[in-house]
């Protein structure tokens, strides 16, 4: 470590005011505090501080993704040897073209993020923030694998830009920065968002995987079926065959790379919950809130919309919603801060993703706008939380001016 | 009685606790400060110059604004030295004690509230709102006396207090006598306290507990337009002293504690007196150490060449940089690196293991990010995060709405060690109370 602390004292200088790259000088601080925790001392205020710091929070968040990156990227060459007939290849072959497949997207992510986050706090003269760690990762786990490159560069760029970067950069934005990126595509790219040919990767990856589609490939999610069923909704995989509430537990279901599998997204959840990054309030009151609404739409059934005949466990396992409520509603920038504006906020994405998911047939898939439009509200919630608490005091004090008057 | 359980908040174990309750003597303090900044809300217009003799308990400045308000010399000597900084700005007034037993004699006659004034001990007392000396000549609505100190290392306020707790009887009388309301006293569990006319209340959990804010929140919370005084169990035994003897006494009882303390232990000495006589022999490492004159919370940060600072009690010595050039510190997995937060794995040891801890930030400033943290850490019914956000954006109705007129920076010190995003907030809230100040005056 001294060998690398001296090679980073050499080339300081250079990266100060009046270096020759001093216009990479908050990449340099970047590394420097990647590297090593700074030595700066408190000058007011409390002489102690705690360990924790944005870094450490934000890379939890990213250690608490692993689970789903690594199934999704499994689950990405398992259904890709599925659609070609290869189902009895080994996992790790499957896992190894999953890898393929995704990294790719994940270098763009990063790529176009980070960048645009390393000239922002260049122009701004201010430390690079981490919140885009978690932004970055979680930008390839939403987006279906077959959407080309070039378009999650632009939604990305135009994500952290105009959702975050013009209010100010992390900690500052309303929307989330991962969902906004996703919505930019599912309204400006529909058609390679949806149905048959955006979430199960055909065509080989590096080289590797590939082949004649067998026969019977169907590409649409179990939502999407749904959604365009007649009658009682059944579910398949793939290549047709029936597939149950188990299959979506473990994740061997076409989807986004990060949200098929209920079990991985479980284990990220209980290291958010231990570690108390996330929220247990939200992720409670997403899940039992999702499942009030789910229950009672499944108490009235309806021809007219499909959906409405899942099981409420059902309804929870597929699609986006466990994702949502574990990852993305929890966002603490976004979401309600007050305690009791939590689970407002929480269980109204429930309530609301199943609500979009069931009665509106244009989404099979309604976690992304609910989540979307519960932070907007989020402000408000709060707003209304924080509001009792000043009427309480106001009150306090009239008491005591009517008591003296 | 009544007892208030607090569950907020949190107690942070440091190495370099007192074990023994025994009192050394310092010697003969070299020489003696007052330090203005100290005072807060007090504007000095000096009455002594330097090379004049003042004996104990003559003033040697009083307020620009009142000019009732004194602050005394805590030793005979001759004033050797108005230090000033800044554009003016008084720093310190050193004596040089003459070793002379003389102090100012009060007359008790007079008004209480003159006394009291002329006295010196006015300005050991805090006021809310604003958390500053209190302002004569508003009558306060109630008194509110904390008996314990719950911060890291905090010295126990009975050993402070020595036989001055016969005085505390008078010390409630008195200032019974100065409130349209009552005097509140804060105990911790187990503690016993002698004080009839006071309205005793004990208080069980983690520090902040014994800040008197969270006391006055949790017994009766101050309302706009309301005054309340606010100080220690050693300020009020001391006026208890004052109105029986006429006389202050300035002696004081400091506890030494912290890391870099050879053997932490509580000795006599006299208020500002000077760091080297007080630390003589006691330190294990000079250079590397960062001496706070007080707890590592709400303390000031001193050099060795300086003097003790109100109130007077309490020296912490503490590492500065316990672990230089940390490589990858936050991807730490060792319960070494100290974390209230379960991100590290601090919690798995037990979070009651005491602990070195240097001042090193160990994180750059950032936007708030995580919800709650500073809710936590603050007992009170008070939106913490939303009262911050309202200072910074300089919200003059949303922070009275919100209850800064309930809060002083200190209430904000263990939210400030908590937070995850680094922001300076005992210095954000004194901004806050002090540009409220000055709009509504």
């Amino acid at each position: 470590m001294k060998a690398l602390r001296n090679f980073m004292n050499k080339i300081e200088p250079s990266f100060r005011p009046g270096g020759k790259l001093s216009k990479l000088e908050s990449v340099y601080d970047g590394m420097e505090t990647f590297l090593f925790t700074p030595n700066a001392t408190s000058h007011s205020g409390v002489h102690i501080h705690d360990g924790n710091d944005m870094k450490r929070t934000m890379i939890t968040v990213v250690v608490a993704l692993l689970p789903a990156l690594l199934f999704g990227m499994y689950n990405i060459g398992y259904q890709h040897y599925l659609a070609i007939g290869h189902a009895d290849t080994g996992w790790f072959t499957m896992f190894l073209y999953g890898l393929l497949a995704m990294l790719p997207v994940i270098v763009v992510s990063y790529g176009v993020g980070l960048g645009i986050e390393f000239i922002s706090a260049q122009i701004h003269h201010k430390e690079i923030q981490e919140g885009f760690l978690v932004t970055g990762i979680l930008i390839p786990l939403i987006v279906p694998i077959n959407t080309p490159l070039w378009m999650t560069a632009v939604a990305t760029a135009f994500a952290v830009i105009f959702a975050k970067e013009i209010f100010g950069g992390t900690g500052m934005n309303i929307f989330n920065v991962a969902l906004i990126t996703r919505a930019f595509l599912f309204f400006a790219y529909p058609s390679r968002m949806s149905g048959d040919e955006a979430f199960v990767k055909l065509d080989s990856a590096f080289g590797m995987g590939g082949g004649t589609v067998v026969d019977t490939f169907t590409g649409a999610t179990p939502l999407g079926q749904v959604a365009t069923s007649v009658g009682d909704p059944t579910m398949t995989n793939i290549v047709g065959e029936p597939i149950s509430c188990m299959d979506a537990l473990l994740g061997y279901i076409p989807g986004s790379p990060g949200e098929t599998s209920i079990i991985a997204i479980l284990i990220g959840a209980v290291i958010l919950l231990i570690t108390g990054v996330a929220s247990w309030r939200i992720m409670c009151s997403v899940f039992v809130g999702g499942l009030g609404m789910a229950a009672l739409v499944n108490a009235l059934p309806s021809a007219t919309y499909p959906a409405s005949m899942l099981d409420p466990m059902t309804q929870l396992c597929l699609g986006g919603f466990a994702f949502g409520a574990v990852f993305m509603a929890t966002d603490p920038v976004t979401g309600a801060r007050t305690t009791v504006g939590q689970y407002i906020y929480g269980l109204l994405i429930g309530v609301f993703a199943i609500l979009i998911r069931v009665y509106n047939s244009g989404y099979p898939e309604g976690m992304m706008l609910a989540i979307l439009l519960m932070n907007a509200f989020a402000p408000l919630i709060d707003h209304c939380v924080v509001s009792s608490n000043i009427k309480r005091r106001a009150r306090r004090a009239a008491i005591k001016e009517n008591k003296e008057g | 009685m009544a007892t208030v359980r607090l569950k907020k908040g949190f107690d942070i174990h440091l190495l370099g606790a007192i074990s023994d309750n025994a009192l050394a003597a310092t010697g003969q303090p070299q020489s003696v400060a007052v330090v203005p900044d100290d005072f807060h809300g007090i504007i000095p217009r000096m009455e002594k110059k330097e090379g004049e003799h003042v004996i104990a308990g003559e003033p040697l400045y009083h307020d620009k604004n009142y000019e009732a308000i004194k602050v005394v010399a805590p030793v005979s000597g001759t004033v050797k030295e108005v230090r000033r900084g800044e554009r003016r700005h008084i720093d310190a007034i050193v004596i040089i004690p003459d070793g002379g037993a003389d102090t100012v004699a009060h007359d008790l006659k007079r008004p209480a509230l003159d006394v009291l004034l002329d006295s010196g001990l006015w300005v050991m007392m805090r006021q809310r709102p604003y958390d500053v000396v209190p302002v004569p000549g508003v009558k306060p609505r109630d008194v509110f006396v904390t008996a314990f100190d719950s911060a890291p290392l905090a010295p126990d306020l009975d050993v402070v207090l020595g036989d001055k707790r016969q005085y505390i009887k008078k010390g409630v009388e008195v200032l019974n006598g100065l409130t349209s309301g009552k005097v509140y006293i804060g105990i911790r569990d187990g503690q016993s306290i002698d004080a009839p006319g006071a309205e005793v209340t004990t208080f069980v959990g983690p520090h902040p507990a014994s800040n008197a804010g969270v006391q006055a929140a949790n017994t009766k919370p101050v309302n706009k337009g309301e005054t309340v005084w606010t100080m220690d169990i050693v300020t009020l035994a001391r006026i208890g002293e004052l109105f029986t003897t006429g006389k202050v006494s300035h002696d004081t009882v400091t506890a030494i504690t912290g890391e870099m303390v050879q053997q932490p232990r509580y000795v006599t000495t006299v208020m500002g007196a000077d760091l080297e006589t007080v630390l003589k022999h006691e330190l294990t490492n000079v250079v590397q150490s960062r001496i706070i004159s007080g707890n590592v919370l709400t303390g000031m940060k001193v050099e060795a060449s300086q003097w003790l600072r109100a109130p007077y009690r309490h020296i912490t010595v503490i590492p500065e940089i316990n672990k230089p050039d940390e490589f990858m510190g936050w991807a730490a997995l060792s319960p070494n690196r100290f974390s209230i937060y379960r991100t590290f794995t601090t919690w798995l040891r037990g979070l009651k293991t005491p602990v070195s801890m240097d001042s090193r930030i160990k994180g750059g400033e950032r936007a708030i990010v995580r919800t709650g943290e500073y809710d936590a850490m603050l007992p009170m019914d008070i939106y913490g995060e939303f009262l911050i956000k309202a200072i910074i954006s300089g919200d003059i109705d949303k922070m009275e709405q919100l209850g800064i007129y309930e809060i002083a920076p200190e209430d904000f010190a263990l939210a400030e060690f908590a937070d995850t995003s680094k922001l300076e907030l005992q210095r954000i809230v004194r901004e806050g109370l002090d540009r409220l100040r000055a709009e509504m005056s």
